[in-house]
């Protein structure tokens, strides 16, 4: 007799969460394009809404095509439970309004999206969350922001644009000392690259619109819970360790053991703010999903190779790419990412006897392969320039925090051939550095 | 809620529905290093079909205190210590794997408290292999993963689970790790020491029924169909897609099949 294994990531990311459908045989995932589903009689009916039966009711809280990305995503993550949401900034404010309310407060790392940081800085305190955001890699840092009303811990497992890389470790163990959870934002690095929850976070997001599509034609978010986080031990979270009044006092950590955040987050979290994914949309990520471990090599790959090409290149002041030596989170990267630190790139053009500024609006402007527009994560190679886009609502001290200059530029190394992607490079920055006079 | 039993606080999960010892009772009694949370779909439907529904955290488990018992028989007389605090004279009882023996046990040597009895994933004896054993003691997390692949139907480690947006896998992963250090140890050689002889079986004059998964690698179909073979009157479901935790994989089957077996 043989120890038993597990099916591989390969094999999860084209089977997982799917059998051929059972009413048609259809062997790909089938979009179940209905806002209902009928009842077969009264008290499976009931018995449906009172969390006696499992199925779906009304495709706001469940579909069948979602619950296949659903469960594919938990299967990749390692996470008992998984909620498909319009967009990954979705997936975090239904995070956090799983976990708290009105006089709440957040730790968060300084190295964030740009979305998720207009988020908590500007628009959750209108409703009473406050957040502090600290040097990420400064255990003390986190340490001292933490507060009474403390109720989550926030970081990216590689930071967009900084390319900070979050040692889930050590945050997740003072996390756990306050006896609150860790969520990391996973977007940049799929399952395929970091599976935060073993390493210790307790809840998950990604913005699937990403690597997990890989193809850019969707917007969605998936949210995952790693039924790791002792809630009653905590004590801070009556959202999920006391009556609601809102499902007949039912008590989430009673109700299930291991997913008692994922269970409020349905049940009140989509069914009062709506944020659902649509069918068609989970059915276009799990094409890109099903070669997620296919593609993410060549992303690696790809982002090596420029990596070395923009690092030798006179009219770049620096490149940031935790596979670095140079880059600060090197050795964390090492640890934690062993197969790649993934494929968003970010480097300074020079600004020579010019300005940085205008030195990236030339090199942008002559690049023919890379597409400039506000995203990552494509199969198609992608540019942007943070400081005028992204991440233009953040003031000079704050981009500063996020490692962005006037000169930064921000790439997502797609999988096309590495030359042909180095030809294109190469083009810009010569124009580039006559701008600047090198 | 909490009971005092044997004086440590002991956690009943009620199904949503206040505690009511007026009411027939139906206790679920979870398996090896799990908890009440195995059965919640079941005991709320019972619970709000005018039972007074009881899924126990064994002692040890999930919320309640005290050491995980050695031995079915202790796990037994724990439950009626249980049902004496709470005021409950008799009740039906549903067991999974090592809940089925700690039921089975329970109805022949306290027999006037057991009005029904329905025993899933069981197998009597219920041998563990000296590898499982082995590493329940010196590398529990192999363990766990051994009870959880064998444990399911082999489908489910990758195809659809019946519950929207859950990995079962995944879930039931989750709630062994959770296990407090010992206790699937404790569990299995509990399983593993239970040899009742046919007086036990004889002792069994309530309805019985099991219910087996066809594709249940732990307790086989046939390994259970023997034990309802030697239970009078005993009644026989095999939900076919099933594993070894039907009322997980394959839940609306198993609340058919109690629906269509406990009778208030």
């Amino acid at each position: 007799m043989t120890t038993p294994t597990y099916p591989r990531l390969d094999t999860l990311a084209v089977h997982a969460g799917q059998s051929p459908d059972p009413a048609t045989g259809a062997r790909a995932v089938p979009i179940y394009q209905t806002a209902s589903f009928v009842f077969p009689d009264t008290d499976t009916a009931a018995s449906l809404f009172n969390l006696e039966r499992t199925g779906h009711v009304y495709s706001r809280i469940s579909n069948p095509t979602l619950s296949v990305f659903e469960e594919r995503m938990a299967a990749l993550d390692g996470a008992p439970a998984a909620i498909a949401v319009a967009s990954g900034q979705a997936a975090l404010h239904l995070a956090i309004a799983t976990l708290m309310g009105a006089g709440s407060h957040i730790v968060a790392s300084n190295a964030l999206y740009g979305g998720s940081h207009n988020l908590l800085s500007y628009t959750l305190p209108r409703f009473g969350i406050e957040t502090t955001f600290v040097d990420g890699r400064n255990p003390d840092a986190w340490q001292a922001a933490i507060r009474p009303n403390t109720r989550l811990l926030f970081g990216e497992t590689v930071g967009n644009p900084g390319l900070d890389v979050l040692n889930i470790p050590m945050v997740s163990a003072i996390a756990h000392a306050c006896g609150v959870p860790l969520m990391v934002d996973a977007t940049l690095t799929t399952p395929y690259l970091s599976r935060p929850i073993s390493q210790g976070a307790d809840i998950v997001m990604h913005s699937a619109t990403k690597f997990l599509s890989g193809h850019g034609v969707v917007i969605g978010g998936v949210l995952l819970d790693g039924g790791t986080f002792d809630w009653e031990a905590s004590g801070k979270f009556p959202t999920l360790t006391e009556p609601y009044d809102g499902f007949h006092g039912m008590v989430m950590s009673e109700e299930s053991s291991v997913a008692a955040f994922a269970l409020r987050a349905r049940r009140e979290g989509l069914r009062d703010f709506g944020a659902t994914m649509a069918p068609m949309t989970a059915f276009q990520i799990l094409q890109g999903l099903e070669t997620l471990h296919v593609r993410m090599p060549r992303h690696v790959e790809n982002a090596k190779r420029i990596v070395d090409f923009l690092a030798s290149h006179k009219a770049v002041e620096k490149v940031t790419y935790p596979g670095l030596e140079s880059h600060p989170d090197h050795a964390v990267a090492k640890e934690l990412l062993p197969l790649g630190a993934g494929a968003v790139v970010s480097f300074d053009i020079r600004g020579g006897t010019g300005s940085a500024k205008a030195a990236g609006k030339v090199f942008i402007e002559k690049l023919l392969l890379f597409s400039h527009l506000a995203n990552i994560g494509d199969a198609k190679s992608l540019v942007i320039h943070p400081a005028t886009t992204t991440h233009f609502r953040m003031d000079a001290a704050a981009l500063k925090a996020a490692g962005i200059s006037e000169g930064t530029i921000r790439l997502s190394i797609g999988i096309e051939h590495a030359d042909d992607l180095i030809e294109d490079l190469s083009r810009a920055l010569y124009a580039a550095g006559k701008v600047a006079g090198l | 809620m909490k009971f005092l039993v044997q004086q440590q606080p002991a956690y009943v999960y009620t199904g949503g529905k206040p505690f009511d010892a007026a009411k027939p009772c139906v206790v679920f009694i979870h398996g090896s290093a799990n908890d009440h949370s195995v059965w919640t779909l079941q005991a709320r439907y019972f619970a709000h079909h005018g039972w007074n529904a009881m899924a126990v955290d064994l002692p040890g488990h999930g919320k309640s205190f005290g050491e995980a018992k050695t031995s079915i028989a202790a796990n037994a007389d724990w439950l009626i210590n249980l049902l004496d605090n709470g005021g409950i004279a008799t009740t039906a009882l549903v067991g999974h794997s090592m809940g089925s023996l700690v039921a089975l046990d329970c109805a022949a040597r306290h027999a006037s408290r057991v009005t029904q009895l329905a025993l899933i994933g069981t197998s009597v004896p219920m041998p563990v292999s000296d590898l499982l054993l082995d590493a329940a003691v010196n590398s529990p997390a192999d363990a766990f993963d051994m009870v959880n692949i064998w444990g399911h139907a082999p489908q489910l480690k990758w195809s659809r689970n019946p519950s929207p947006g859950t990995a079962s896998m995944m879930a039931s992963k989750r709630l062994l790790e959770q296990s407090r250090p010992g206790v699937i140890a404790a569990d299995l050689s509990a399983c593993n020491a239970f040899l009742p002889d046919e007086s036990t079986f004889a002792a069994i004059k309530v309805p019985a029924l099991v219910i087996a998964g066809g594709r249940d690698m732990m307790t086989p179909a046939k390994s259970a169909q023997q034990v309802a073979s030697r239970i009078a009157g005993c009644r026989t479901v095999v939900i076919e897609e099933a594993g070894h935790g039907t009322m997980q994989e394959a839940p609306g089957a198993t609340l058919d099949a109690l629906k269509g077996f406990l009778k208030s």
